[in-house]
């Protein structure tokens, strides 16, 4: 009797071992659900929106300009942050803000992205601490879930004079 | 009715988890040849894991530098300092640095000849993978890594706690 109880707990908890594996490493490799705070994608995307990321484009390197992305921070290894890329290694960006009166610019180096948040004039993005690091970018958004009369796609930036084309 | 996963998913799930401790061969010229990786995660208690950051440990961390299109690569070298260190510079653009929060000062042990932050400068945490803890192989350089820094190297002000 107590035998029977005991074989089915081991069997309970390696069950739940099992498919706690499985659930890491799709989290790792494929994607998960994600919730957004702060004010630095509005419009796109609100504050405790919740989206769908994906991490095959890192692994395959399919992260182009335009793409909404996950990164680490690059001044705090334990938070994330949640921009638009808008430039890739080799493009030339514009890095001085839109309210100035002289533009500047310079191309992200090799390895590096360009990120800004959609909401330009309330967005601590790469403006302010420089090129991130390609390494540091965990996922690619695609999907907005919640609230439902958003759901969908993610629009485009509204910020198009941003992504400067050679 | 049969509840248990594919045995392949099974098995490649703890191919991965296995990177708590992973052998990385490593065939940079810097420090070593292979090497036993101490895997630490994020989100686990200080006591369970120690942080792969420590000051004068060996550590492997992704290119800075690595271009999206080459396939991934990691570099191996040594932790010299911490944020808020200021340190003198071998090579920099800059010659003495501040290192920013966030971010550490690595530097490979055969300095002229190591592509490290004297090259791209400080590297943020982020990229961080994994402490070596020993060397494996060959067996004639079988020994424990053991995070020491030349008295050279010490970083100029360090951040109080």
């Amino acid at each position: 009797m107590f035998r029977n109880a005991l074989g089915k707990t081991f069997r309970f908890l390696g069950y739940t071992v099992q498919y706690g594996c499985i659930a890491h490493c799709a989290f790792e490799y494929l994607g998960g659900v994600v919730v957004c705070s702060g004010p630095s994608m509005e419009p796109t995307i609100q504050n405790s929106d919740i989206v769908f990321s994906e991490n095959l484009s890192r692994h395959f390197y399919c992260i182009r300009k335009g793409d909404i992305v996950i990164a680490k921070s690059p001044n705090d290894p334990k938070s994330n942050i949640c921009k638009r890329v808008i430039g890739l290694e080799g493009d030339k960006v514009c890095t001085s803000n839109p309210s100035d009166f002289l533009k500047s610019h310079s191309y992200v180096p090799k390895g590096h992205v360009w990120l800004e948040g959609d909401n330009l004039r309330n967005s601590t993005d790469s403006r302010c601490y420089g090129p991130v690091p390609y390494g540091l970018i965990r996922g690619r958004i695609c999907f907005k879930i919640w609230p439902l009369n958003d759901f969908g796609f993610l629009r485009a930036s509204p910020n198009g004079h941003r992504f400067l084309d050679d | 009715k049969n509840f248990w996963p594919d045995s392949s998913l099974i098995f490649f799930c703890h191919l991965h988890l296995v990177h708590i401790y992973k052998l990385v061969p490593c065939g940079c010229n810097v420090l070593l040849f292979t090497i036993f990786c101490l895997h630490s995660v994020p989100g686990y208690h200080r006591s369970l894991f120690p942080l792969p950051w420590e000051l004068e440990s060996v550590i492997k961390l992704s290119h800075p530098s690595r271009s999206p299109r080459n396939p991934e690569q990691k570099i191996i070298k040594r932790v010299i300092a911490l944020e808020g260190d200021i340190i003198k510079t071998i090579g920099y653009k800059k010659k003495y640095v501040k290192v920013p929060h966030g971010h550490i000062w690595v530097e490979g042990d055969h300095h002229g000849h190591s592509f490290d932050s004297n090259a791209f400068g400080p590297v943020s945490l982020g990229l961080l993978h994994a402490r070596a803890t020993h060397i494996l192989w060959p067996p004639k350089r079988w020994q424990k890594l053991q995070p020491i820094l030349p008295p050279e190297r010490k970083p100029l002000q360090r951040e109080q706690e």
